[in-house]
């Protein structure tokens, strides 16, 4: 009889570009878990009910998931008694504790070395800038009934053109994927990001057919239906525009878009 | 052939780098990248390094950007202690989880301060912003909140009991703000972070910390810093 072993677990909002790498990581390479949704912005998402008794806020600000983040961000790994925070890190423990192919996260010490450097220049490029195209395209028009100024948008998207410009150059090459002739963790990373700006309609491919060329390796070598399923509620953000937002939920992002539309 | 490490010790990173490759007795070829001197903005460095920032690495004909990523490199070719990157996978993926965090946690509101404070007014030729650099520092202490409730809570290091590449890592950042530097009190009032930057010290050795750190403790030398008309230019457009 197996013993009271807990299943790890898995808090994702497939809205979120990190949760989504965790997620295709751990379902291509049949890592079992426990799938805990983590709705980012409460009822306000396609009009999702909260199980059990939830208090008014996003629920992400919950006493209990708290507890299990404080730093209050998703994707959070749970084994156990441990938990994990960082997308990162998260893909990481997942390759050791599950020995997943070689491929993901090489052994050879320079191809590693590229994952590594790639995994780092990321927060500060992709991951800082991609997500602006959502808050701006839906998620502000969304919170204050306002569209965004259009020289915001601009402005994000000449951020974004200036890191792809650098991933290519410096991270892709001419190569099929960025630590050489097989996917990795960095590909993975990179790919989710880069979609949040196309589920909102900035079609980043559509004029870089290196980047368009890569992302379509990519999604065959993960999947595509595994791709696809992931990708589902990003790639249907426009059904948001229709809902009714929480005041309160406004109130508690109110900071946050301030600081956007600076 | 030695490996070359592109370093400016203004550079937190780079101090990092620094100190684990000397406490690790890794040999290496210190190349000086000037940052004042827009040196890390010239073609010859762009070759090392195309994002042409420092610190960056070189062995052989391989290149390297990013600081934690060179910092993993060198621990995993040197063989170095077990403490810097535990093999254990519970203690390993803290490690991991610290370095992912502080890019836009500590790093990030780090820098800004610094630019704030430092950079841009030396750029434009005009005093800081005080209300900027009031919003800047406000941003710091909560990550610092962050640090000490979710990273170090009451243990010696971050790990547990022993120092590794996370502590290194946030320690060179922190310096950036001790008391010496920029007039920012960041251990002053935080006895429990002011203890785990002793046991740091400690850990590296005295000597080795502050001979890194002799920079960025000069905080005269520093308001009297001439950066270089194009390093100027560069950092306007950047700083807008």
């Amino acid at each position: 009889m197996l013993t009271g072993r807990m299943a790890l677990e898995l808090y994702l909002d497939l809205i979120s570009p990190p949760c989504r790498a965790v997620y295709i990581f751990a379902k291509k390479n049949n890592i079992c878990f426990e799938f805990k949704p983590v709705e980012l912005f409460k009822d306000s998402i396609l009009g999702r009910k909260m199980s059990g008794g939830q208090s008014h806020e996003g629920q992400q600000h919950t006493e209990e998931f708290a507890k299990v983040k404080i730093l209050k961000k998703v994707p959070v790994l749970k084994d156990g008694v441990f938990t994990l925070a960082e997308s990162t890190a998260i893909l990481l423990y997942l390759s050791r504790k599950y020995n997943t192919p070689d491929h993901w996260y090489s052994s050879d010490l320079q191809k590693r070395a590229r994952v590594d450097e790639y995994l780092s220049w990321h927060h500060n490029s992709f991951r800082r800038i991609a997500p602006k195209t959502l808050w701006i395209k839906v998620l502000i028009p969304l919170f204050t009934g306002q569209a965004a100024p259009p020289e915001k948008l601009q402005e994000v998207i000449d951020e974004l053109a200036a890191s792809l410009v650098q991933f290519e150059e410096k991270f892709l090459q001419d190569k099929p994927f960025i630590m050489g002739s097989e996917i990795s963790l960095a590909d993975l990373m990179a790919v989710v990001e880069l979609m949040q700006p196309v589920g909102v309609g900035c079609h980043i491919f559509a004029d870089r057919p290196k980047l368009a060329a890569w992302r379509s390796r990519v999604e065959e070598a993960v999947g595509k239906e595994l791709f696809q399923e992931a990708h589902e509620q990003i790639l249907n953000i426009k059904e948001l525009s229709s809902i009714e937002v929480e005041p309160k939920l406004k109130e508690l992002l109110a900071p946050t878009l301030m600081k956007m539309l600076k | 052939m030695v490996v070359e490490l592109f370093l400016d010790l203004l550079s937190q990173p780079c101090r990092a780098l620094f100190i684990f490759a000397k406490k690790n007795n890794i040999p290496f070829e210190f190349k000086h990248v000037e940052l004042i001197k827009g040196q890390h903005l010239s073609e010859e460095f762009g070759k090392v390094n195309v994002l042409k920032k420092v610190p960056a690495l070189k062995d052989g004909t391989f290149t390297l950007a990013e600081s934690i990523a060179i910092l993993l490199y060198l621990r995993r070719k040197f063989n170095t202690p077990d403490h810097w990157y535990p093999s254990d996978l519970r203690k390993r993926a803290r490690v991991d989880e610290y370095l992912s965090w502080q890019h836009t946690a500590i790093r990030e509101k780090g820098c800004r301060i610094f630019f704030t404070k430092v950079l841009m007014p030396l750029a434009v030729g005009q005093p800081f912003s005080p209300d900027k650099l009031e919003e800047a520092v406000k941003e710091m202490n909560f990550t610092l909140v962050q640090f000490e409730e979710k990273f170090l809570q009451d243990k010696p290091f971050i790990v547990g009991s022993e120092i590794s590449l996370a502590d290194l890592v946030a320690i060179v950042e922190l310096m950036q703000h001790d008391p010496n530097f920029l007039g920012c009190k960041r251990f002053a009032d935080r006895p429990k972070l002011a203890a785990w930057r002793s046991r740091g010290e400690e850990a590296v050795g005295k000597e080795l910390f502050q001979e890194a750190h002799k920079q960025v403790l000069n905080a005269k030398s520093l308001g009297s810093m001439q950066l270089s008309s194009e390093l100027k230019e560069h950092l306007k457009q950047i700083l807008k």
